[in-house]
């Protein structure tokens, strides 16, 4: 029903889109230029959820975030979800789809989080295989997000970047760049962020993500951030954005705000803060 | 090795007295201790948070407090199935009815029920409803022959107990207390919120037998009543726009 030569996401501010927003949204959206939706929020046959996101659309680019296929999982993908989230992609024409390196659904039950997989020869081969079926069903390349971790496997092979290195160069694929879940992971296990995103392939990356996390403390009283997405984004992160952005030029900004969702202007400040945040490497 | 990881990850999300899977560390070459926690809580909480905003009405009777007590052996004993979240709970009626300590609360099960037919009603596909005057224009000797085709987002939710009058006391609290009679609930969706209706048993069957492709007369003789109800009914239909289409033979 769209127009299929749809636009890319502008590097600019994006904001996940929550329905209490609607209203703002339709009638002054500045700083915000694109909306990211969860994908599984809008496989109903129709409704309220349909009919806001087609009015969105006609407005927005659109970027389709998958929570729910399991990428990392043992077990193959689960056909009719793949072909859910294909008849979604078919019908939007989004500018942008993505999903997660993580695993949540096992033996037919779907847990509803990010799940963490050791890297290892095995787990890239699976996520490789996983990832080029999916492709296949949309029809079109998918951007894979960098998950924020809490506890690490013996058994992994390779730190994380060359894991998602080696996935973009077998599939195709582009990258997510989440900084907030870089820096969670990094306070959790101990890693330098900046070396995690000197690191980082920048040239595949088609989108960042910024969100809030909490602060907790584990039994040896070292801080164990949680990524909760229910706050604001925090400074060390939006100094780490900077750093990100210094290498990787302008992209796709996104706000995430999931939990204890705030009224729109609250958002719109973040969003203002990533536009500013952006200034300084935006072509002149 | 990671053949089998994923199987123990996923029992002790579920199940807290089982430790953490073998092999994991925090990063530095210390033991996992508390950060596999994290993820069991992520699941707890957020498969909890699901059931508390999927069930509205169950949640007002007995309480955010007490429905968290209720959801986390509910979510472990039944994780979802699906990745759309808006689907989840298909089995929390059932378990309520088995749940010992609201056993006094009879009807608690069917306003899960109810809860999750408004859900599915709030998803159903879009359709276009004929118009009012449709049936009005139909020669009389015709209505009784004719065959309703509804609405996707129509639901009907047999009870054994005042439903409707419960439901609306959770959510209004000017509501009048629910009489004691058995009312069927009607779901229907005029633009894009599900509205319930009551109807009376009689009136229930009628629906029932419509739903299942009789005619208007035979939904009439399913029901054993006399007319009213079922006038009634068809006005309620149509007001709600849940006929998409009738045919008559001709």
């Amino acid at each position: 029903m769209f127009d299929h030569s749809h636009p890319r996401l502008p590097a600019a501010p994006g904001v996940g889109y929550k329905a209490r927003h609607y209203a703002q949204i339709m009638a002054d959206p500045a700083p915000v230029r694109w909306l990211e939706i969860h994908a599984e929020n809008y496989m109903g046959a129709g409704g309220r959820p349909l009919a806001q996101l087609r009015h969105l659309a006609e407005r927005f680019p659109v970027s389709v975030h998958g929570v729910g296929l399991s990428i990392g999982g043992e077990g193959p993908l689960d056909p009719a979800h793949l072909d859910r989230l294909r008849q979604l992609c078919d019908w939007l024409q989004p500018a942008s789809f993505s999903e997660h390196l993580a695993w949540s659904t096992h033996d037919s039950a779907f847990l509803n989080d990010l799940l963490p997989l050791p890297y290892t020869g095995e787990t890239l081969a699976r996520v490789c295989r996983h990832i080029d079926q999916l492709q296949e069903a949309v029809g079109r390349p998918m951007l894979l997000e960098n998950p924020s971790s809490y506890l690490a496997f013996e058994e992994s092979e390779m730190p994380e970047t060359e894991f998602l290195r080696e996935v973009a160069r077998r599939t195709g694929c582009g990258l997510l760049l989440d900084v907030n879940n870089v820096f969670v992971s990094a306070v959790n296990l101990g890693l330098d962020p900046l070396a995690y995103v000197g690191d980082f392939p920048m040239a595949a990356v088609g989108e960042i993500h910024l969100g809030g996390h909490d602060e907790e403390e584990d039994e040896a009283g070292r801080p164990l951030l949680i990524d909760s997405h229910g706050r604001e984004v925090a400074d060390p992160v939006w100094a780490l954005l900077e750093a990100v952005l210094a290498l990787s030029g302008p992209r796709p900004l996104l706000i995430e705000w999931d939990n204890d969702v705030p009224d729109w202007p609250v958002l719109a400040t973040q969003a203002r803060r990533a536009e500013a945040a952006l200034a300084p490497v935006q072509p002149s | 090795m990671t053949r089998v990881l994923q199987a123990g990850f996923r029992a002790a999300l579920l199940d807290p007295a089982l430790p953490p899977p073998e092999a994991l560390g925090d990063g530095r070459g210390g033991p996992v201790g508390r950060r596999f926690d994290v993820y069991r809580n992520n699941v707890a909480a957020s498969l909890t948070e699901a059931v508390l905003e999927g069930f509205p009405t169950v949640a007002r009777l007995i309480g955010e407090t007490n429905l968290r007590r209720i959801a986390l052996p509910f979510v472990r004993a039944h994780p979802p199935r699906d990745p759309r979240m808006f689907r989840y709970g298909d089995a929390f009626p059932d378990f309520l009815a088995g749940f010992a300590p609201v056993a006094q609360m009879g009807y608690l099960p069917d306003a899960a029920r109810l809860d999750l037919a408004l859900r599915s009603s709030y998803h159903a596909a879009d359709a276009t409803p004929v118009a009012p005057d449709r049936l009005a224009a139909l020669p009389q000797e015709a209505l009784p022959l004719a065959r309703l085709r509804f609405a996707p987002a129509l639901r009907l939710l047999p009870s054994a107990w005042p439903l409707h009058d419960i439901w609306r006391k959770a959510h209004e609290a000017e509501a009048p207390a629910p009489r004691p009679q058995a009312q069927d609930v009607l779901i229907s969706r005029p633009g894009y919120d599900p509205r319930p209706d009551p109807l009376s048993k009689p009136q229930g069957l009628m629906m029932r037998a419509l739903l299942d492709g009789a005619n208007v007369s035979e939904a009439h003789a399913a029901s054993d009543g006399d007319e009213a109800p079922l006038t009634d009914l068809l006005g309620l239909l149509l007001a709600r726009g849940a006929i998409t289409d009738l045919e008559v033979p001709r």
